[in-house]
């Protein structure tokens, strides 16, 4: 039985820059939901979720030892820093943003 | 045991923390971190205007706050205000402080150098884009080589109350107390690793006890008196993540797990000039109230390339915003982003960029923002960048007009015409270490 919810349920975020690119940290609430982040939070479903946003690649670490992910969305930031127009030109809301992705918690 | 708090996260970061640090409680060693990538190429203008200047201002009148407790406490401040103007900034601390003793470490700023880098036949290329830095050479403001640890560790060796440093990592400011007091070597790598990672979890000020923390925001106490982070280190390399317990503010596994995920790229390979550091290996445990103890953490040599930050300027940009009130707030504010558009078109302007956002829809979000059809007002806010300084100042005249020449309903025009800014960028480079060589200077009234 699929157990749909919003990552926000299980998990909470923080997300900075680096340049053009963006992190977004993914932080199990509780360490037994990480193999639920592994499944369910992959860099497709993380592209699919900003669309037009994320202009390059997302890439995805892993850390188990927090329970946690850390994610790169390259070219998301507008060209980042100075030369970004965007308000958000740090990706400082990204990882609330994540926060509405559809999970399935089943195990 | 050694205790390390950070009392500035950034330059404008809260003027109270540092003062608070000192006196709600025992610290032996204060790091304050000053500098954004950008901070540099802000401070060289400031010098070129005036040779005094280019260093962080706000530090040396801080330091006369602080001058007591430096004195009769023994709190050692380690700062990177100096900018491109460290001995400037250590000759103001002295002249508002005297009798503090302040040294300075130097060679981090290579601006002067990179002429001679290149006909060495290092191509500076950008670590992000690959290109090679003859393409930007003629518009650079600013180039300072990111120093470790080990020469904070020389400066506070010299006895000296406070120590200022140009380009320093933000973590070394951290890493240095324990290097000097512990006696840790550069091949000690976990140690050096642990030592990083602490100064990773309190380079960002509150951002590790309780500020900008999702989990359960709305219950952590006193936030108005929020506590910085203060890390207990022990000669082993393990540490205690902790603040004030008269400040406010929530030290948690949970909120330095946020700490450590911010800014952070391949968790395995955290690059500094000091080691690289394995966050893999981070072990957390809750240890009493505010309380975090981190252990197990391993690392691996420090590389044989420096970092430089270098920056350019790179044109310039100019954002404009209009309100437009309900009904149909968005439809006003999307009518009046064409017409902007087609009069800038009609003008014969052009831009590198022309972003629009509309402020309560989708300014933070774009295509991922969630849908609000009927907001009772939209803030209509767009941004031009480009090579050419008229156009830019041409479209910051495009705004306010459309108040009686476009939709209905626009207001929220009393800033006037948005300011013209030219863009400073960023240009992360390698060169090998062995070519910055620091030196330390102490400066005395």
């Amino acid at each position: 039985m699929k157990q749909n919810v919003p990552l926000a349920k299980i998990a909470h975020t923080r997300s900075g820059d680096k340049g053009d690119t963006c992190n977004i940290g993914v932080i199990a609430y509780d360490e037994s939901d990480y193999p639920i982040l592994l499944r369910e939070v992959t860099t497709a479903r993380v592209k699919q979720h900003f669309g037009a946003l994320v202009k390059g690649e997302v890439e995805r670490f892993e850390l188990p030892n927090l329970g946690a992910l850390n994610f790169l969305l390259h070219g998301a930031l507008g060209g980042g820093g100075t030369v970004s127009l965007r308000t958000d030109a740090q990706g400082k809301t990204f990882g609330a943003a994540l926060l509405s992705l559809e999970i399935d918690i089943s195990r | 045991m050694i205790r390390i708090a950070n009392g500035q996260g950034f330059w404008g970061d809260w003027l109270e923390a540092p003062v608070r640090l000192v006196e709600q409680g025992p610290i032996d060693y204060l790091a304050l971190d000053y500098l954004a990538e950008v901070t540099m190429s802000i401070l060289q203008k400031q010098r070129q205007a005036d040779p005094a200047l280019g260093y962080a201002r706000d530090f040396p009148p801080l330091i006369a706050r602080l001058a007591d407790a430096i004195r009769e406490r023994g709190v050692r401040v380690i700062a990177n205000a100096g900018g491109v103007n460290p001995v400037a900034c250590a000759r103001e601390v002295v002249r508002l402080a005297p009798g503090l003793k302040v040294a300075v470490v130097l060679g981090d700023d290579v601006f002067a150098r990179l002429d001679e880098f290149l006909a060495k036949g290092y191509e500076l290329r950008d670590m992000d884009t690959g290109e090679p830095i003859a393409t930007v050479r003629d518009r650079i403001q600013s180039a300072n080589a990111y120093i470790g640890a080990f020469p904070l560790a020389e400066a506070l060796a010299t006895g000296a109350h406070v120590v200022i440093a140009g380009r320093s990592t933000d973590t070394a400011l951290t890493l240095a107390p324990m290097v000097h007091r512990f006696g840790w070597q550069p091949d000690d790598f976990d140690k050096l690793a642990a030592g990083t990672i602490a100064g990773h979890i309190i380079e960002c000020g509150a951002q590790s006890t309780g500020g900008n923390c999702q989990v359960d925001w709305q219950t952590i106490p006193d936030m108005a008196n929020v506590g910085y982070p203060i890390v207990e280190a022990e000669a082993d390399g393990s540490f205690v993540v902790t603040k004030h317990p008269a400040a406010g503010g929530r030290v948690s596994v949970h909120s330095v797990k946020e700490q450590l995920l911010y800014e952070l790229g391949d968790p395995r390979h955290y690059i500094t000039p000091d080691c690289v550091a394995d966050f893999t290996s981070i072990h957390l445990a809750e240890a009493g109230p505010d309380r975090v103890r981190v252990s197990g953490v391993r690392g691996g040599p420090r590389p044989p390339t420096l970092k430089l930050s270098i920056s350019y300027t790179d044109g310039w940009k100019a954002v404009g915003t209009l309100v437009y009130s309900w009904p149909q707030a968005i439809e006003k504010a999307r009518a009046a982003d064409l017409i902007v558009r087609q009069r800038l078109a009609g003008l014969g302007l052009q831009f590198d960029e022309i972003h629009t956002e509309f402020f309560g829809v989708n300014a933070c979000l774009g295509p991922a923002a969630p849908p609000n059809p009927d907001p009772p007002e939209v803030q209509l806010r767009i941004g031009v960048r480009g090579g050419n300084k008229k156009a830019v100042d041409r479209f910051t005249r495009e705004l306010i007009p459309l108040v009686l020449n476009g939709p209905p309903g626009a207001t929220g025009f009393g800033e006037g015409r948005p300011p013209v800014r030219e863009i400073m960028a960023y240009w992360p480079a390698l060169v090998p270490r062995e070519e910055i060589v620091t030196r330390v200077e102490v400066i005395e009234s």
